[in-house]
């Protein structure tokens, strides 16, 4: 590892020692529970898709039914695969037959359990070998186009229809983007369902539904081959459906998703039981499909200052990350975020930004750390606004970032017009060229501001930690520890949707998923 | 009418008021823009005609880009033929002062003597919360900290598809002082129709005078609110300082020290 910033590995390891506890009062917390959202990614991986005439998707349907029977608790794979079995239908047909009022989810007798649980197992197999042969096409169109220099270039798009948006995409491909991100239309994490098909109208983003998924990830491809590149996707497995996200996301061979619990509790005021329980679901699916997921860390500067809560991000990057790690998650697909937020006058505004970037480099070596640009002292002046993003530029390929989410001058305007990604795409293409190797040419000065710097926000990120462990998570949060935001454990969005595991919960999928990610059954 | 505060530069004609490039009366504006054609130099030409139809005079391309997929791009300068008569223009303004985050608390805080109840809602049938939730969640908006994250204020956000009777349910169960209603998408013009209706609402149930009440969308100005009956329209672009800095004011007009 390289050591510039000449940190104490023995807070390091500190840090993560107190983020290990915090993180396993969490995850235990989840594996005690079930939501609705967790059940509705269960039944689309195991093959139901598809909506009724009014446009709920059949899965809320079918859990639904489970959940005002007050069986949620239950899992739902158990009874759909007994009215599988007493039907004869086939999961797509059966959720359909359900939905209609055809066919009940009663609990199966003792006697056909064994042939329940075997045929959702198979179910669950059947879903494990479609996730399994995405990974395997990204891991040899990797291996035949390449990906191209790092950081990767993540580009948005967001125009609402799904058409169009492909259109811009290839266009950033070709100015040189290495992912390209759908912004989902406004509010769309507060949707407690996923809508179906593909989309052509959405309010500052486009739908997140498999149908556009889809072709998003066939336009990427053609252009991935075009241009001699593999063009990863980016969706949002976040919000109420966090679970199911993931799902279709490793069923669509999506490759990065952001995943982020803290982020939909602080900005979504979603409640912290659900997601959290969502989350560490969520999280094993992607861990299995080989995504990479991005925290929201980056998030927190937007309402406190980035030079006083500095600490704060990097102790909610030990925290993502211990969890991530006890999902199933590898370090390599940890993009734990970050970003640049501090006052462009402020003086040395750019070590400060330095320090921190290359702080957060080294204390997570092999991860691909998302970096994001700055957006909070952005206006109107988009003028101002690429030299900022310039500075931004510099910053990221100086202190080897993984992911570098462009900046946009035209940032809290609008959703970036076609040449707004193309003039950010060169500038930071011009500014990588330009600094490449400028971090193996230059060393900080031992015990000058920048090191001194570093030191002092994992010194304090260390001190929070332990603050945090204290309390737990739950109650760090509702105290507003992070982005100065409190939350109570009760409140948000979603708790309606949370059940305690009964004793007999049954969950064939988690148990294919744990086995994907060599995981221990009560991690 | 006469606006001798408007010419500072010397020579200046109010009447005819032109952009300025480095000699007064020379109009020149720099103009950038895509055409959905490759770059070619019929592109080039329908991009500079485009320029004339504008009303930019010898219109320069100086920068053309192919951008790939059938797209390019354009960076021309030219010399604008139109001038505006500032003398004519009036704007109303919502009358605020300019105060940062921590005056305005500390101000609120003191001639109310108490945090001030806000309900903010998108009402009727959109549902695009996009406008409220800009100007009251902490995040905020454009480097701003939303009103959520004023201590001089106590906010409720009941988000969007909000009906007008909910509305004034909440109102008056919070005992509010402020109420802050968002529109963003509308058609036929219902959002008008439906801010007149939350007006006759509150003053049916004899609340009108003691709240404060903003109305706010891409499609609000303030001439439009007023005339609605609201105290303050805010339309794009609006920060939530500048929300916060108008219910100081409206405030501080309401509320005369002694």
């Amino acid at each position: 590892m390289r050591n510039l910033l000449d940190l104490d590995p023995t807070v390091i390891e500190e840090c993560r020692r107190l983020a290990a506890e915090i993180a396993r009062e969490v995850t235990g917390f989840a594996r005690a529970r079930t939501t609705t959202s967790i059940e509705r990614a269960t039944l689309r991986w195991m093959g139901v898709e598809g909506a009724d005439p009014e446009g709920v998707p059949l899965v809320n349907r079918v859990v639904e039914e489970a959940r005002q029977a007050g069986a949620l608790g239950l899992g739902i794979a158990i009874p759909f695969a007994g009215a599988m079995v007493r039907s004869g239908l086939s999961p797509q047909e059966a959720a359909q037959a359900i939905a209609d009022g055809r066919l009940s989810l009663d609990r199966p007798p003792e006697s056909l359990v064994p042939k329940c649980r075997s045929l959702a197992r198979d179910l669950a197999e059947a879903g494990a070998r479609r996730v399994q042969e995405t990974v395997r096409q990204r891991e040899q169109l990797i291996r035949d186009l390449g990906e191209g220099p790092h950081p990767l270039l993540y580009v948005i798009v967001a125009s609402g229809n799904i058409y169009e948006d492909t259109l811009q995409a290839k266009v950033c491909v070709q100015a040189g983007a290495q992912v390209i991100a759908v912004i989902r239309s406004t509010a769309q994490s507060l949707l407690d369902y996923i809508p179906e098909g593909a989309t052509t109208e959405g309010y500052g983003g486009t739908y997140a539904t498999q149908m556009n998924f889809r072709i998003m990830r066939q336009a990427l491809d053609e252009a991935s081959r075009t241009h001699g590149r593999y063009v990863r996707l980016c969706n949002y497995a976040s919000g109420l459906c966090m679970p199911e996200m993931s799902a279709l996301g490793a069923l669509e061979r999506l490759d990065v998703m952001l995943n982020d619990a803290l982020y939909g509790i602080l900005f979504r005021d979603i409640n912290m039981q659900r997601t959290l329980t969502d989350q560490a679901f969520s999280r094993r699916i992607s861990a299995a499909a080989g995504i990479i997921i991005n925290t929201g860390e980056d998030n927190y500067l937007t309402t406190a200052d980035a030079f006083e809560a500095g600490h704060t991000v990097l102790a909610s990057e030990f925290i993502n990350e211990q969890i991530g790690l006890r999902c199933g998650l590898r370090p390599e697909q940890l993009g734990l975020g970050h970003a640049m937020q501090m006052n462009p006058w402020q003086e040395d505004m750019l070590l400060w930004e330095i320090a921190q970037a290359q702080l957060v480099r080294e204390v997570f070596p092999r991860s691909p750390i998302k970096y994001m640009p700055p957006t909070r002292y952005m206006t109107g002046d988009i003028f101002r606004g690429h030299v900022q993003d310039a500075l931004f530029n510099l910053v990221s390929v100086w202190t080897g970032q993984g992911i570098h989410l462009l900046g946009m001058m035209t940032e809290a305007m609008h959703t970036p017009h076609v040449h707004d990604r193309v003039l950010a795409l060169e500038s930071a293409r011009m500014i990588q060229q330009a600094a490449r190797h400028l971090e193996e040419e230059v060393r900080f000065q031992p015990d000058g501001r920048i090191q001194r710097r570093a030191r002092e926000v994992l010194d304090r990120a260390e001190a929070l930690l332990r603050q945090v462990r204290d309390r737990g998570l739950f109650q760090a949060l509702a105290e507003g520890v992070f982005a100065d935001i409190p939350r109570s454990p009760e409140g948000g969005r979603g708790l309606d949707g949370v059940a305690l595991r009964e004793p007999d919960y049954e969950n064939p999928v988690e148990e294919v998923l744990d086995r994907m990610t060599d995981q221990e059954g009560d991690r | 009418m006469n606006r001798p505060e408007l010419a500072v530069v010397p020579g200046v004609d109010l009447q005819q008021v032109r952009p300025y490039g480095d000699t007064l009366g020379d109009g020149v504006v720099q103009v950038s823009f895509s055409l959905p054609l490759p770059a070619c130099p019929e592109a080039e030409e329908a991009a500079r005609q485009l320029a004339l139809r504008m009303g930019l005079e010898e219109p320069q391309v100086y920068h053309r880009a192919d951008l790939g997929y059938g797209f390019s791009f354009y960076i021309l300068y030219g010399r604008c033929r139109h001038a505006v008569d500032v003398t004519r223009t009036l704007v109303p303004r919502v009358q605020a002062l300019e105060a940062s985050f921590e005056e305005i608390n500390e101000r609120l805080l003191r001639v109310a003597g108490r945090p001030l109840r806000v309900v903010g809602a998108c009402t009727g049938s959109d549902a695009h919360t996009v406008g409220i939730d800009a100007i009251l969640n902490m995040k905020g908006f454009a480097g701003e900290y939303g009103l959520e994250r004023y201590p001089a204020l106590r906010v409720r956000n009941l988000g969007a598809q909000v009906t007008n009777e909910r509305l004034l349910h909440e109102v008056q169960a919070t005992d509010a002082d402020v109420v802050l209603v968002s529109q963003v998408v509308t058609q036929k013009d219902v959002h008008l129709s439906n801010l007149a209706e939350w007006v006759d609402l509150v003053e049916a149930a004899g609340l009108r005078d003691r709240l404060l009440m903003a109305c706010g969308g891409p499609r609000i100005r303030h001439e439009t609110a007023l005339e609605l009956g609201f105290d303050a329209g805010f339309g794009p672009g609006t920060t939530p300082r500048q929300v916060a800095a108008w219910i100081l004011s409206e405030w501080e007009r309401r509320h005369p020290p002694a």
